[in-house]
């Protein structure tokens, strides 16, 4: 027990080594033991082998495509997510009930019928599709319409994160604001939103994380051409029916990486702004 | 600044808070809205802040009609029960809010916003906390950041929500020396609720007791203490026990015995109201005699509980806590000090 003494404080919630050790054995089987079985597959190639399939071209421009595309609509999420989840929990209006409920739907959605959807409406031939076609716009089966289907995807991550926080900033708060003399813009800007701020960055990195593994609806609308709108999910999927298990690793192994770094680093200026808007402690 | 509400009326879903209120608060005073829960006390300081719009009437600031005035523009200072300080900021920008969303052409420039918030800072005694985050600190020490914050837009008038009601009492007690302190310092004229009588009694120049949507009386500390207007009044400040009597020609009666009070202005079924404290020990001749039923030490007093004509009417009378009646049975007293009110 001494081992545990730097870490464990003395405390009366039984079964902190039950429950520990449990946490430990369940992460390794689930999250560890496959994703170290990745790491041997590509290393199988050697260190040499495995920059020559990492930094192929098509490679690289299916990661860029990835991760533009993710980024992009996670910060589109974020935007109009915060902008629902206001309407949700601050008006009072015939069906809100319905639209609360309805914001779910991306959640239960198989995303292949997401895609299939999204592919009909922005397709040139689609309801969309065809009012932007004669000015020379394409949506589906390029990045932007990858965006779309990751818009798609994400938005009730955004929208359920901020949410319950905004419930929770009193109305009183406002009510100091207003006092004060700040008007409803300057009381939204500078009271309001930066008390949500570690709910944003919470939902912008679920919504992130999500639209950077989606698969089933962006293969769809994406049109999948090398090079253009190619994600690198896809790329996997292909080594694999290639036989190439290896290249297939090399990739996942990248994609593993830059994600890695990313939600890293969300989560650093996360525990910083919650740091510093008084939620420690 | 005079504040002046006008037969204001408020209600909420059609279910009336306010019934046709009016006030004058003076320059400079320290008035007190007291009353107990679902009163209309608070209703009536959001409705002099803006917070709520009048269903029916005015509200004067010194001449000016503020009635259609938005909060922003009414130029008021408001500290809430629960602080609601700003928690992303730091006690020095809580302060400096106020001044910092000013529009350009009335804003000070951010050296003088700065020293004023630290003054104020000062003034409330937390310098050297101006770093820190609002949960960082007490909720003593939050509620007066939330008051310096109130102060430094200069408020014409200074509201309180029942400031000191989510504090110890330990606490209470100091913050309320303290507030009057300040009142006394700055001399704003500030408004506060509050549910306790006792805090209401010793901040207050003015009081003001409501009831039910209405005021009940307005008065000094002194007068709404000694002279209570209503049985309401007299129930709700200070101590009282209350005696069902009927008066024949200025004597009063309790059932058929007589109790010793003779010149009573009133006639007929009456209610009479007495304090604890304002009564004298009788040994025979007509008085209220009643057996003990408990005998606690309050503090300096003992506090006895009667039971007059048998168990049907309870009164509570203090004692001096060493005085030997305490060891009887039964005591025979009278009210020194009594109000009559007509029995409904």
């Amino acid at each position: 027990m001494s081992r545990f003494g730097r870490f464990r404080q003395p405390s009366v919630i039984p079964g902190f080594g039950l429950t520990f050790g449990f946490t430990i054995a369940y992460f390794s089987l689930i999250i560890l033991i496959p994703l170290i079985a990745l790491v041997f597959r590509s290393a199988g190639l050697g260190w040499g082998g495995f920059w020559a399939a990492a930094l192929d071209p098509r490679v690289l421009a299916s990661l860029r495509t990835s991760f533009v595309t993710a980024l992009i609509a996670a910060g589109i999420n974020v935007v109009f997510g915060t902008l629902i989840a206001w309407v949700l929990v601050r008006y009072r209006f015939p069906g809100r009930r319905i639209f609360d409920a309805m914001v779910d739907l991306p959640f239960a959605l198989p995303t292949a019928v997401a895609g299939i959807a999204l592919t009909a409406i922005y397709a040139p031939n689609g309801v969309i599709g065809q009012l932007v076609a004669p000015l020379g716009w394409r949506i589906a089966y390029t990045p932007v319409g990858i965006t779309i289907a990751m818009i798609f995807i994400g938005l009730p991550f955004v929208v359920r994160t901020i949410q319950p926080i905004l419930e929770e900033v009193s109305k009183e708060v406002e009510e100091a604001s207003a006092t004060l003399g700040a008007n409803r813009f300057q009381t939204i800007s500078r009271v309001i939103l930066p008390s949500l701020t570690p709910a944003i960055l919470t939902g912008f990195a679920l919504a992130f994380a999500r639209a950077v593994g989606e698969y089933g609806s962006v293969i769809f609308i994406a049109g999948n051409i090398p090079f253009v709108s190619e994600i690198a999910p896809l790329l996997i999927v292909i080594r694999l029916e290639e036989y190439n298990y290896t290249g297939a690793a090399v990739i996942a192994m990248v994609m593993l990486a830059i994600s890695f770094v990313m939600l890293f680093i969300i989560n650093l200026i996360q525990a910083w702004s919650r740091k510093r808007y008084g939620y420690g402690n | 600044m005079e504040v002046r509400v006008e037969n204001v009326r408020k209600e909420f879903d059609r279910f009336p808070a306010l019934h046709d209120v009016s006030l004058d608060i003076r320059s400079g005073e320290l008035i007190a809205l007291l009353g107990p829960s679902g009163s209309g006390k608070t209703t009536l300081l959001r409705l002099i802040a803006g917070l709520e719009r009048p269903t029916a009437g005015r509200i004067f600031f010194g001449d000016t009609d503020a009635s259609e005035k938005s909060v922003q523009e009414r130029n008021i200072g408001f500290v809430f029960q629960h602080y609601a300080l700003f928690r992303h900021m730091t006690i020095l920008e809580n302060v400096s809010f106020g001044l910092k969303v000013r529009p350009r052409s009335t804003r000070p420039p951010a050296g003088e916003i700065r020293r004023r918030a630290m003054e104020l800072l000062d003034l409330v005694q937390l310098s050297g906390l101006e770093k820190r985050y609002p949960n960082q600190l007490s909720g003593g020490q939050r509620q007066r950041v939330a008051l310096a914050r109130a102060l430094a837009i200069e408020p014409g008038v200074l509201l309180l929500d029942e400031p000191f009601g989510a504090l110890d009492a330990q606490v209470r007690r100091e913050l309320r020396k303290w507030l009057r302190e300040i009142h006394d310092r700055t001399g704003h004229t500030t408004v506060f609720v509050t549910h306790d009588q006792e805090e209401a009694l010793e901040l207050a120049d003015r009081l003001c007791v409501m009831s039910q949507g209405k005021i009940e009386q307005v008065g000094s500390p002194d007068s709404v203490y000694d002279k209570p207007t209503s049985p309401f009044v007299f129930g709700f400040i200070g101590e009282s026990s209350e005696l069902p009597v009927s008066v024949d020609k200025g004597d009063i009666w309790l059932g058929d015995r007589p109790i010793g009070i003779a010149g009573a202005q009133a006639q007929g079924q009456q209610r009479l109201f007495f304090r604890p404290h304002d009564i004298e020990l009788v040994e025979g001749g007509a008085a209220l005699a009643g057996v003990v039923a408990s005998s606690r030490r309050v503090g300096g007093t003992r506090r006895v509980e009667l039971d007059i004509g048998g168990a049907a009417h309870r009164v509570e009378i203090d004692l001096p806590f060493d005085h030997p009646a305490a060891e009887r049975s039964q005591i025979a007293f009278r009210p020194k000090r009594w109000a009559l009110f007509p029995a409904t």
